[in-house]
């Protein structure tokens, strides 16, 4: 047991680990360019959909289900899927990182909609605003918190699960872990799962931050 | 002056908020809509501004119809109040005020300028427009809500129950200062509460409505105190009504003498010729001096209490002008009720 920390502690600290096209280096740029980009299709599509479900109220349902239907879909499955209908590519990938991210990003963009004072948004329509600017000006930033929470969500399990990105043979640090498996290389699986362990808490605990930064005016 | 013809409110659930209502709110004056709950005032109130849709019949303001306006305009002309004050809680309070300038595109600069004004005009400091509306009290909350309501001076303003959630206290202190603010500003005020003093207090005109959204009696204070149409009126008055028609009256016509000398009880000065209080040979009560805008209501309550049946008068400085007799205070105060139901019967 010890040696195999031993091991995994000069695996991850090596310079020669670290440096070049196959470094974790390379691997970790790979997987945050992977994460960011499917978050961010996700939140082009989620967002949008959470605030005029919220707004208009219709379209609840929807919301509500999404959550539990995220949490159903079988990543991998997806991949595979996908993969085989449109081949080889980074499409598979994408697709099933989107539609995992896309309800969380939608539920919690709803609930933040649903959870702003109804008197508020009662006397923003009386001072005259118009509806866009009601959802502008008063909805969106007061949702922001939850919104943000969504995203956050969002973000760490992209962050999880874009290992399998290598299990369609790209890169990110799904490949210590998938070539590991593959060579019966214990070391480099563990090395791999812990950097993306590391990856997920490290952006959580930033983005926890910053949300304590930005909404440090508000209420609880 | 704002006009309802025939409005009707029906909402999809079948429920008949507000039934036939013909009512009209004079230009520059206070008309208070007050009525136990479900009985149609707010809706009414909020048909004003559009926030509520009439089923039929025609609300115009200033003569013009409000359906045949854009409705986000027409509430940016219209100061809205609502009582748990729907300050935007994201915003400080400075530019909480600014709000409807902004949205007629007055610039930024302008807007703050504007709203900075407007915390002295409702009695907050400059420090209090850079915090958060939950950092500030209740009261002070609902004074940054009339604020932004007047911010781009319209010429009428809606009120819906705006002191409702606050204590007995600051409720007659804000009471006080809308009566102030709207001394200098002459605004046509639309006030719904369910607080019948709170109505005698403010109102030019009271509207009582009863559940079902009938409108009961629409009349001034004194003569609504007076003459109440019906039962249902005089029990929303309550059983003091007669005194409360008092509180409208002041001290002003009752006759002044010289503060007795030699009697059982004197009334004792400073060297500023200002009450201390009532002194025997072996007691001394406290005096609570009134002047002349003080009302009969205030001016009984005070001849009960003093032990000779007096009450001391002052100026304005506080320096005593005479004492007024129970006998005095009572005759007027007959006569107060006389007046009303005189005038009202002469109207009617």
């Amino acid at each position: 047991m010890y040696e195999l920390f031993s091991n995994l502690g000069s695996w991850l600290t090596s310079g020669t680990q670290w440096s070049g096209s196959d470094g974790i280096a390379h691997r970790l740029a790979e997987h945050l360019q992977y994460s960011l980009l499917a978050t961010l299709i996700a939140t082009a599509i989620g967002l949008p959909l959470g605030l005029l479900i919220g707004h208009t109220g219709r379209g609840a349902f929807l919301a509500i289900n999404l959550a539990s239907f995220g949490r159903a879909l079988p990543t991998v499955g997806l991949v595979v899927l996908v993969f085989l209908a449109s081949g080889l590519s980074m499409t598979p990938v994408y697709v099933s990182l989107v539609a995992l991210a896309v309800p969380a990003i939608v539920t919690n963009t709803y609930a933040g909609m649903t959870a702003v004072d109804p008197d508020v948004k009662d006397a923003a329509r009386g001072q005259g605003m118009r509806g866009h600017q009601v959802l502008l000006h008063v909805e969106l930033p007061l949702a922001l918190p939850l919104i943000m929470t969504g995203l956050r969500l969002a973000l760490i399990q992209v962050v999880a699960t874009a290992t399998i990105a290598a299990y369609v043979s790209f890169g990110g640090l799904g490949r210590y872990v998938f070539d590991g498996l593959a060579q019966r290389d214990l070391v480099q699986v563990l090395g791999g799962a812990v950097l993306v362990a590391a990856v997920a808490v490290v952006l959580d605990l930033g983005l926890a931050g910053l949300q304590r930064f930005l909404f440090r005016h508000r209420t609880a | 002056m704002i006009q309802f013809d025939a409005v009707h409110k029906r909402f999809p659930n079948g429920t008949t908020a507000v039934h036939d209502l013909t009512l009209d709110m004079p230009e520059g004056g206070v008309t208070v809509l007050v009525g136990s709950s479900g009985c149609g005032k707010t809706t009414t109130l909020r048909m004003i501004n559009r926030m509520v849709e009439p089923t039929s019949g025609t609300i115009r303001v200033g003569g013009r119809d409000v359906t045949r306006q854009d409705a986000a305009d027409l509430r940016r002309s219209i100061g809205y109040v609502i009582q748990q004050s729907g300050l935007f809680p994201h915003r400080t309070v400075l530019d909480n005020i600014a709000t409807v300038p902004l949205l007629l595109g007055h610039g930024r600069r302008r807007a703050r300028a504007r709203a900075a004004e407007l915390l002295d005009t409702v009695g907050l400091t400059a420090e209090a427009g850079r915090r958060y509306p939950h950092q500030l009290s209740g009261g002070q909350q609902q004074r940054v809500g009339v604020a932004r309501a007047l911010a781009a001076d319209p010429p009428v303003l809606l009120m819906d129950e705006p002191f409702g959630a606050v204590d007995p206290v600051v409720r007659t202190q804000l009471q006080d200062e809308l009566l102030r603010l709207q001394k200098e500003l002459s605004k046509t005020i639309v006030f719904v509460t369910h607080d019948i003093d709170e109505a005698v207090r403010l109102g030019d005109q009271i509207a009582i409505f009863r559940t079902g959204g009938h409108l009961v009696q629409c009349a001034t204070p004194s003569e609504l105190l007076a003459r109440p149409a019906d039962d249902f009126v005089a029990d929303f008055l309550g059983a003091e009504r007669g005194l409360k028609l008092l509180s409208l009256k002041t001290l002003a016509d009752v006759p002044q003498g010289p503060a007795p000398e030699g009697g059982a009880w004197t009334l004792v000065l400073d060297e500023a010729r200002k009450p201390l209080h009532w002194a025997s040979k072996d007691a001394e009560i406290p005096v609570r001096p009134l002047k002349d805008d003080d009302s009969l209501l205030a001016a009984l309550n005070e001849c009960v209490a003093s032990p000779g049946g007096l009450i001391a008068r002052v100026d304005a400085a506080g320096v005593l002008t005479g004492v007024s007799s129970r006998d005095d205070i009572h005759t007027h105060a007959g006569q107060a009720h006389t007046d009303a139901r005189a005038r009202t019967g002469a109207a009617a």
